[in-house]
């Protein structure tokens, strides 16, 4: 492994933390979607750095394969649902946003101390990573937790799935095809099913605030 | 110290002083060409520099010598700002005499300054731009140190030379952390030097104002002195983000020659600086005031996170 | 006397001190001679001691010393060590300062007489300096508290305020609180070999379970003392409550001798140094800054504002301490030296310019009777000594260059700078959030100094009574002048100053920074090395200066120096008056809503229809409600059970007697087996 080459994909992965944050920090929902969209490009150009390093060629068909899903098919899926269910801004978040920054800061800390004892079992996983594939993982979730409404909440799960999948690839370089396979569709149909969800809920309660679920429980 | 040497500094600041408004001149026309206007001309800030000098100044009865001393401290704290960034060398003599923190703090100091000027009057509008000033500096002065440590980190050093000596003209290598840095410079650069979306240098809204407020009271050749301050401190914030963000191109050298031969680079970026920030300021709309914590705690938090990063990744 | 030894120099003129006080009592009510003459003459011992103070430094020797007094068996044993004498040149720098400034402020017709006064504030002087000098925990803890006892009869100078009383009871309380766990933290240092020197303390090796129950008890002593965070609540109350100079000393000096035990029990007494001891103190250091400087910017009263300054100031010692601390554990002695040096320097600073700002706010006080920012205002036209003093000790206090705030700041960034040497990963990625969170306070301290002097000695006066404001005298402008001085040399020549601090880092850490320092030459300040950090005050000031003269000269030569008078601008509004200025309390609103969970807010919002609308905000603490209220309620209910056993009848009263009796008699066979 060549020195630039780490040096990229540490690049790629400061730039998959730097966008977990600008998740974490953004109201918008279509710019939510924007933010997907470069966190998958930024996972394909890792993807594609590692395959070409480690001459593993699968790796670049599953590189293309998360272009065309993550970047184009599922923003795409994205945006055509925020146009019909006409809701283009989040409401204020649940927890004012540097709050939230703050918090994820230190949960890119315990991120990093968690990876710090799994990196050491093996040689060729580089523990920051691997740490910043953990954190992004925590703060997508983080964004779902402070979000009021469906969308950003799908989002945050997709950004879930970005960030496992940069670990697999980046920090461990690389799984079988069938399971990227596996996983890759997974996700197209979870889309669907949670936008046919958002369809419902929104049927149900002439909007998409989820707290609307709340009522849901036993009185 | 040699006499070479003081030369050397002497061209640089002088330098510094004819490019700040020039500078500002041609950011406000591509300003204006991206909006259909066709602008006064980069050579505008001069042509109301001068004006200004001509005239009377105006001051309140009420006012204190501090109010009479203040756009002169405020003007030389610029000025040695300009003189401490490694803009064309990183051999300079007083470059020594202050690092970053040093920088941040000379900044600040010119900043309690004309805030406290602004109060000394005692007008609505005075008041209300020194709180506004002060508010926006705790939180950008914090981030603007923060984004200092990134690079002050990689390079093992707080001293200006010796980061750009270290970031730039070493190796080419990638550095992670200075990717948060540098998006959190921007946030900064837009909030210190009341650009669009935190403040609006061409109106007098008080809704919206803040370096406006500030200087409401000042006029004739203290105004002169604060505007080309102003235009001073744009053309040091920008001076800083090349030294920190694109350091090729810099003499190492403090003789006059080098320092000459490397003009040209430095114009030819802080004409891509202008374009890029009149851009930023076409494309956005100015935020609420009471937004602009939020996006300077964003931005102070960026410059936290990668320092983070630094220590993480290693580099 | 110049024969003797310099320790025995120190314990004359402490001794003087005593005389000066008890010379005070002979003229209980001699206002005048008390004033002008007692009062100067304590300034002037101050200043021998500070001369004595600093030749000690710059020879360093270490020399004890048994003074017949005490109880037969427990003598007082004194030391004087570069530790001991770098704090007592802080000391006596500052006592001179604020004796000289007393002179002129106190006088007669409020509260305690004069005489009386004049005892308290010298005794006070003296058992400071007694603390400092102690060489075991007995003289130690008796120095401590007669200076507790000393400051508190001095915070209730003016008792007939029931206000001014509660404020005391809390001072006292809570410095016996934090009294009681000093005594148990010496009694476990001494390892019960019922020796309580410190010589014998640095010789016994405790395990590390009771060397962390010592140390921890020892922070919440001295951090008791030194107003840590949640320990923190007399501080605001005592200091408006004091007399200024009282509130300058116990500020700028006394909260210093809590650091000095601290140091003294962590660096020199205590001997094995864990990791995490550095850790607790670094994070509670940044929480306390970061506490006092929010709470700081929000205060009206501007003896409150400066004392949750002090707060502040303490958090960002405490903070050095705990880096020197952790970078000692780990042996890495040169940082753990850059780190105290910026600890110690700080500590000078502080002294002087916590000092200067309260002794400003005496002269305004005494000028205007007011101490709420809301009815001040515009006094630099009325008081310009004091406006000018005071604008030196409030941009020292906000850290900026060239002042004396900038230099210690700068040095204890440049310590957090070099912490990723450290073998813990975990530490390593706190550091960031901790640079942070330092460069924060800094800035807010900026914030609230701004308020401070921007209300109340710029804009226009808001109540018309200030126009009558009359200028500091002369020996209060003399006490201001020598502090103002001393904020100015601490922020010019570091390295003069690190050639005093030397010698106690060089004994608490072996290692010195000085030498390194001037490497570059006397007038550029290098911590380490010239390539990692410099700063040169002097050239530094020189270019300001000289851009000024340029600017100044230029302007005047091209252009012209013409100058016209008027009404205020004001955007053109005919109508602006004085009230339309912003309120202290609306120059901190934007604080108020950035840090709103820090806060407990009581506003009063007036609703349209009211016809005399009315706007008032509180800002209180939430410890005071959280922490405080419930312990209170607590022992007011232990005590009211224990209240039941009072019966009032004589012959149940000596039953109690006779049955402790019966238990102690049956407890001695019990000790003796």
């Amino acid at each position: 492994m060549t020195n630039l080459s780490l040096e990229l994909i540490n690049l790629f992965a400061a730039i998959l933390l730097m966008l977990a944050f600008a998740m974490l920090a953004q109201r918008r929902i279509v710019t939510l979607v924007h933010i997907y969209a470069l966190q998958g490009l930024t996972v394909v150009c890792a993807t594609s750095v590692v395959a070409y390093v480690t001459h593993q060629d699968h790796l670049y068909y599953s590189a293309a394969l998360t272009l065309v899903l993550k970047v184009f098919l599922i923003p795409y899926i994205l945006h055509r649902l925020i146009r019909r269910l006409d809701v283009r801004w989040d409401k204020e978040t649940l927890l004012n946003i540097p709050s939230t920054m703050l918090i994820g800061i230190f949960l890119v800390i315990f991120a990093f101390n968690l990876a710090l004892p799994i990196s050491k079992l093996s040689t060729s996983v580089s523990p920051g990573t691997l740490g910043i594939a953990l954190a992004c993982m925590l703060l997508s979730f983080m964004m779902m937790i402070t979000r009021s409404k469906a969308i950003p909440q799908v989002i945050g799960f997709l950004s879930i799935e970005n960030a496992l999948f940069f670990a697999a690839t980046s920090a461990t370089y690389g799984m079988p095809m069938v399971v990227e396979l596996g996983i890759a569709l997974d996700v197209l149909v979870g889309v669907f099913i949670l936008g046919v969800f958002m369809f419902q809920i929104r049927e149900q309660f002439e909007s998409l605030d989820i707290s609307n679920l709340e009522n849901l429980k036993e009185e | 110290m040699s006499l070479m040497r003081v030369l050397s500094q002497g061209l640089a600041t002088f330098l510094s002083l004819l490019l700040a408004p020039l500078f500002l001149g041609w950011v406000n026309q591509n300003r204006a060409w991206l909006q259909n206007r066709s602008g006064p001309g980069v050579l505008q800030p001069f042509r109301m520099l001068h004006k200004l000098f001509n005239k009377d100044s105006v001051m309140a009865q009420s006012a204190s010598p501090l109010f009479r001393f203040a756009p002169y401290l405020v003007f030389a704290c610029m000025v040695v700002a300009t003189a401490i960034i490694p803009t064309l060398s990183t051999d300079l003599p007083l470059a020594s005499a202050a690092d970053a923190i040093a920088l941040v703090g000379l900044f600040a100091l010119a900043r309690v300054f004309i805030s406290l000027a602004a109060m000394d009057i005692g007008t609505a509008f005075g008041t209300l731009g020194a709180r506004r000033e002060m508010f926006v500096g705790f939180l950008a002065e914090p981030a603007l140190l923060t984004i200092l440590f990134c690079a002050s980190l990689i390079a093992h050093s707080t001293a200006l030379t010796t980061i750009v000596t270290n970031v730039g003209q070493r190796s080419f290598a990638i550095y992670p952390s200075l990717v948060f840095a540098g998006i959190a410079f921007i946030f900064v650069f837009l909030a210190e030097n009341a650009r669009v979306p935190i403040d609006n240098p061409s109106t007098h809204l008080e809704l919206t104002m803040i370096h406006e407020a500030l200087i409401l009271e000042y006029s004739g050749r203290h105004l002169a002195l604060l505007e080309w301050a102003a235009s001073l401190k744009l053309f040091a914030y920008s001076t800083i983000g090349i030294a920190l963000f694109l350091p090729w191109g810099i003499s190492e050298s403090g003789s006059p020659t080098h320092l000459i031969a490397s003009i040209p680079v430095l114009l030819l970026k802080l004409a891509l600086f202008g374009i890029v920030l009149a851009l930023v300021e076409t494309l956005f709309a100015k935020m609420r005031i009471f937004r602009v914590p939020e996006f300077l705690a964003t931005s102070f938090l960026l410059g936290v996170i990668g320092m983070l990063t630094y220590i993480l990744l290693g580099s | 006397m110049l024969n003797a030894t310099v320790l025995d120099q120190v314990l004359w003129l402490v001794g003087c001190w005593l005389v000066v006080g008890v010379l005070g009592i002979l003229a209980l009510n001699k206002f005048a001679l008390v004033a002008r003459i007692l009062f100067p003459i304590g300034g002037f011992i101050g200043l021998l001691l500070a001369l004595v103070a600093g030749g000690a430094l710059l020879h360093p020797s270490s020399i004890g010393r048994k003074l017949p007094l005490g109880l037969p068996q427990l003598l007082f044993h004194f030391r004087l060590d570069s530790l001991s004498a770098f704090f007592l040149l802080i000391l006596a720098i500052s006592a001179a300062g604020v004796s000289l400034f007393s002179a002129g402020y106190f006088r007669g017709g409020q509260g305690t007489a004069p005489g009386l006064l004049c005892v308290e504030f010298h005794f006070f002087l003296a058992s400071m300096a007694l603390v400092l000098i102690a060489d075991d925990a007995y003289s130690f803890m008796v120095a401590w508290e007669s200076m507790a006892l000393t400051s508190y009869f001095l915070v209730t100078a003016n008792h007939k305020l029931p206000k001014i009383r509660d404020a005391g009871f809390l001072y006292l309380l809570i410095a016996h609180v934090g009294a009681i766990a000093l005594l148990l933290s010496f009694g476990i240092l001494q390892a019960n070999t019922g020796d309580y020197t410190f010589a014998n303390i640095r010789l016994q090796d405790l395990s590390t379970f009771w060397a962390s129950v010592a140390f921890l008890l020892a922070v919440f002593g001295f951090g008791a003392k030194a107003g840590i965070v949640p320990l923190h609540v007399w501080l605001p109350e005592a200091h408006p409550a004091a007399p200024s100079p009282v509130s300058a000393l116990m500020s700028g000096v006394m909260l210093k001798m809590a650091i000095y035990g601290l140091l003294r029990v962590a660096f020199d007494l205590l001997r094995p140094h864990i990791w995490w001891w550095g850790v607790v103190l670094l994070v509670l250091g940044l929480v306390t800054a970061l506490f006092g400087v929010v709470f700081a910017t929000v205060q009206s009263d501007m003896k409150r504002l400066l004392a949750y300054s002090s707060i502040e100031n303490i958090g960002l010692l405490f903070a050095a301490m705990g880096l020197g601390l952790l970078f000692r554990s780990y042996g890495m002695n040169s940082l753990a030296a850059l780190a105290l040096t910026a600890c110690l320097y700080h500590v000078g600073a502080h002294a002087f310019f916590k000092s200067l700002l309260f002794l400003t706010t005496g002269s305004v006080l005494h000028a205007t009777g007011e101490r709420n920012l809301g009815k001040l205002g515009g006094l630099i036209r009325f008081m310009p000594w004091v406006a000018w003093l005071a604008l030196i000790g409030a941009l020292a206090s906000s850290g900026l260059p060239p002042f004396s705030g900038f230099i210690s700041e700068w040095l204890l960034l440049q310590s957090f700078l070099f912490t990723p040497g450290l073998p813990q990963p975990f530490l390593n990625m706190l550091i960031p959030v901790a640079t942070a969170s330092i460069a924060l306070t800094a800035a807010l301290a900026g914030y609230a100094m701004v308020k401070f002097f921007g209300v109340v000695f710029l804009g226009q006066p808001r109540e018309p009574k200030l126009e009558e404001a009359h200028d500091a005298g002369l020996f209060e402008k003399i006490g201001m002048g020598w502090l103002a001085l001393g904020c100015i040399a601490l922020g010019l020549l570091p390295n003069l100053v690190l050639t005093f601090i030397d010698p106690v880092t060089s004994s608490l850490v072996g290692y010195g920074l000085a030498r390194q320092a001037k490497a570059s030459g006397w007038w550029l300040l290098t911590p380490t090395t010239f390539e990692r950090a410099s700063y040169g005050p002097l050239l530094f000031i020189l270019g300001v200066i000289a851009a000024i003269t340029f600017t100044f000269i230029l302007v005047r030569i091209l252009y012209h120096g013409r100058l016209r008078r008027s009404i205020p601008w004001g955007g053109g509004h005919p109508w602006g008056n004085s009230r339309m200025q912003d309120t202290a309390e609306g120059y901190g609103q934007p604080i108020r809503q950035v840090f709103e969970p820090f806060f407990h807010l009581d506003r009063h919002l007036p609703k349209p229809e009211d016809t005399a609308p009315e706007y008032s905000v509180v800002v209180s603490d939430k410890f005071w409600n959280g922490l405080y209220m419930p312990i209170v309620k607590g022992v007011q209910f232990i005590s009211a059970q224990v209240g039941r056993l009072q019966q009032g009848r004589i012959a149940i009263y000596l039953l109690y007697s006779f049955l402790t009796l019966l238990f102690t008699l049956l407890m001695v066979p019990g000790a003796h087996r």
